[in-house]
């Protein structure tokens, strides 16, 4: 690309101000049932192997529990899957065409994966139906949202999110007035208006009182089917009420799989991890 | 039902006098409707005493006060101009009065040419300040200013181009913060050394002064005045809409959000330096406007338009008025520049410890301004 076409694509991209396009130009081809390979996937830092060869199949319509101790390499996976962090070795798919390693992040996030970080952060000055709005998938140049309100579909898919998180009665709240546990479900929702096929979520329950821990168990098991859920979690009796099958991770390397039972009996585990 | 407070009262008046779309569009915001009722009210008002009475009249308003308050309006669409980048978008500029003055300057260019060969020295074409320098003609960029349309045209496009070369470079760099306010006052200290040079062709340090007439109409004359006045009470209400318009749309919900979580919005996919860019553009459009509407009612624009410490009272006038309501930046403003007027009339040496004693004191007990005062008392008195 010579300077002065690079210069007209950055003029284009100032004034139009979209990054992300409206339809979804790339979707999973799930027609195998699973929608992310992930195979000897290595990455290191500073010869320190922060995954090392790791594999990772993840079923379509799956809620997934990932567990493993401090250094297990938990984050860097989610990080690779997000494309923040390049591994040095491996391939990583979404479905059957999608190679996420020649895609940036934000294309990634296009395709359909969204992640949830640890910490909630939503709009708290915003209420909580401009929080779903801001994210909801569609226009995001400057023209488009200064002169062109909602779709109908778009304010359908907010009443829906709403009802999955169970915020329907605080719409016109400033999130900032949420409970800590209401937050994480509206970051959780304004993830969901982007209609993602795989959504990566970390330690959603840390700090929640039992209740709103209760509550999360089920949208988080309510999500699965439509989407495919990969929880990151060290709490484990809410492990223990989600998931259908757990990986455990350790030194960057899938130590065991399996449903949670099996898993917990596994010698192995009880070593590294459930042991005490 | 003691919901009708004083502020309720002025809105239900304002609602006989504004069209009726106003309040399909701003229904709920009761503060921005009785806002623009009291403007509609004084651009009423203050002409017809001016007009009507005597001069010897009890109630007869002078021509004086009357550009006194137009001066003010202007100052007040600054002060919008300046709400919308730093109350709503979280941009800190102090710069904004050298797009006023730009603006100001592109309509004095206007007046000079309008005074024609009724200059001191009597040259058809050139201003007075050329032929006193010994210029032989008229510089290329003073070409078009003749012609009201393009001197109009010159007052948004002037101010709103640098804005967004500026915002360009600004923005695409990611610069932000206290660097952003800090590169906006060398900008207008830039604008304001290279316009006092004689050899930039604005008339050096006296500025551009001596106006005649515009589009034919003496200056002087009430008439003339009047329609100054009115046209900056419109231009105020017309900015304060626009402003509104844009708030109250999703794109203004980005922009405050930008404001709030500048990383997490991006990450949501919007281009920040997009919105940054366009809503200081806008902004800067506004200001010119304004300047525009002042330089023909104070009759003058010089290079001291240009000095950093105007754009720093401008975002004082904001903060005073409760900056991210807009009417209350317009509040600010005109209650601000009526305390300088006074003030510097009867203790002119106080004036700047009279101004930072307010900043002080608004920013320890009002941190929402005047606006935030008005809106807790209004609640209190809705909730009884």
């Amino acid at each position: 690309m010579n300077a002065v076409t690079r210069l007209r694509n950055g003029w284009r991209k100032a004034i139009n101000g979209g990054g992300c396009g409206s339809a979804r130009r790339i979707a999973p081809d799930v027609s195998h049932g699973t929608i992310l390979y992930l195979e000897d996937i290595t990455v290191s830092f500073d010869g320190f192997k922060a995954l090392d060869a790791l594999t990772l199949y993840i079923d379509a319509g799956e809620l997934r529990c990932i567990i493993g101790p401090n250094g297990a390499g938990k984050t860097t996976l989610m990080d690779v899957i997000t494309g923040k962090t390049r591994p040095d070795a491996g391939s990583a798919w979404f479905g059957q065409t999608i190679d996420l390693l020649a895609l940036t992040e934000p294309e990634i996030a296009e395709a359909g994966i969204g992640r949830k970080f640890q910490k909630p952060t939503v709009f708290e000055r915003h209420t909580v139906l401009e929080n779903l709005e801001l994210a909801a998938a569609g226009k995001r140049s400057v023209w488009g949202t200064l002169f062109s309100p909602l779709t109908p579909a778009q304010r359908e898919r907010m009443d829906e999110v709403l009802e999955i998180t169970r915020l329907q009665g605080r719409r016109h709240m400033p999130a900032g007035a949420l409970s800590h546990g209401q937050k994480q479900w509206l970051e959780i929702g304004m993830l969901l208006m982007q209609d993602p096929q795989l959504l990566l979520v970390d330690e959603p329950v840390a700090g929640m009182t039992p209740q709103e821990v209760e509550r999360t168990a089920e949208l988080l098991t309510s999500l699965a089917g439509r989407h495919s859920v990969v929880v990151v979690e060290h709490d484990m009796d809410f492990v223990r009420a989600i998931a259908r099958r757990i990986t455990v991770m350790h030194e960057g390397r899938v130590l065991a799989e399996g449903r949670f039972e099996d898993v917990q009996n596994d010698p192995r585990v009880v070593e590294v991890y459930l042991g005490e | 039902m003691s919901r009708s407070s004083g502020i309720g009262a002025i809105a239900a008046a304002g609602r006989l006098l504004a069209p009726p779309f106003i309040f399909r569009l701003f229904g709920s915001d009761r503060a921005t409707v009785a806002f623009l009722s009291v403007l509609v009210i004084l651009a009423i008002v203050v002409p017809v005493l001016h007009l009507a009475f005597p001069p010897d009249s009890v109630l007869h308003l002078s021509g004086y006060t009357m550009t006194l308050i137009g001066k003010y309006l202007t100052y007040a669409l600054l002060a919008v101009a300046v709400d919308l980048v730093w109350g709503y978008c979280g941009i800190l500029s102090l710069g904004h009065a050298a797009f006023f003055a730009l603006g100001g300057y592109a309509m004095g260019m206007y007046l000079m040419r309008q005074i024609g060969p009724r200059g001191v020295y009597g040259h058809p074409i050139l201003p007075d300040f050329m032929v006193f320098l010994n210029w032989k003609e008229l510089p290329w960029f003073w070409y078009g200013f003749d012609m009201f349309w393009f001197a109009m045209l010159m007052v948004v496009l002037v101010p709103g181009l640098l804005a967004f070369v500026f915002g360009w470079f600004a923005f695409r760099s990611r610069v932000s913060g206290v660097y952003l306010s800090i590169i906006t006052q060398a900008l207008t200290y830039a604008l304001m050394l290279a316009f006092f040079r004689n050899e930039m062709g604005f008339g050096g340090n006296n500025g551009l002064t001596d106006f005649k007439d515009i589009l034919g109409f003496p200056l002087d004359a009430p008439g003339t005045r009047v329609a100054l006045f009115l046209a900056s009470a419109v231009a105020l209400a017309a900015g304060c809409l626009a402003c509104r318009y844009i708030t109250n749309s999703r794109a203004g919900r980005v922009v405050q959000a930008i404001r709030d979580a500048e990383s997490r919005t991006r990450f949501l996919g919007y281009r920040v330096e997009s919105y940054k860019l366009w809503i200081f553009t806008f902004s800067a459009m506004l200001a010119g406007i304004a300047g525009a509407l002042y330089v023909p009612q104070v009759g003058i624009i010089n290079p001291s338009e240009f000095q950093p410490i105007n754009s720093i009272e401008a975002v004082i006038w904001v903060a005073v008025g409760g900056r991210g309501t807009l009417y209350g930046a317009a509040l600010g403003a005109v209650l601000v520049n009526s305390a300088k007027t006074y003030f510097t009339a009867a203790w002119p040496e106080l004036w700047l410890y009279a101004l930072g004693a307010l900043f002080v004191l608004v920013t320890l007990l009002l941190p929402r301004g005047v606006a935030g005062l008005i809106e807790r008392l209004w609640w209190r008195e809705g909730a009884k």
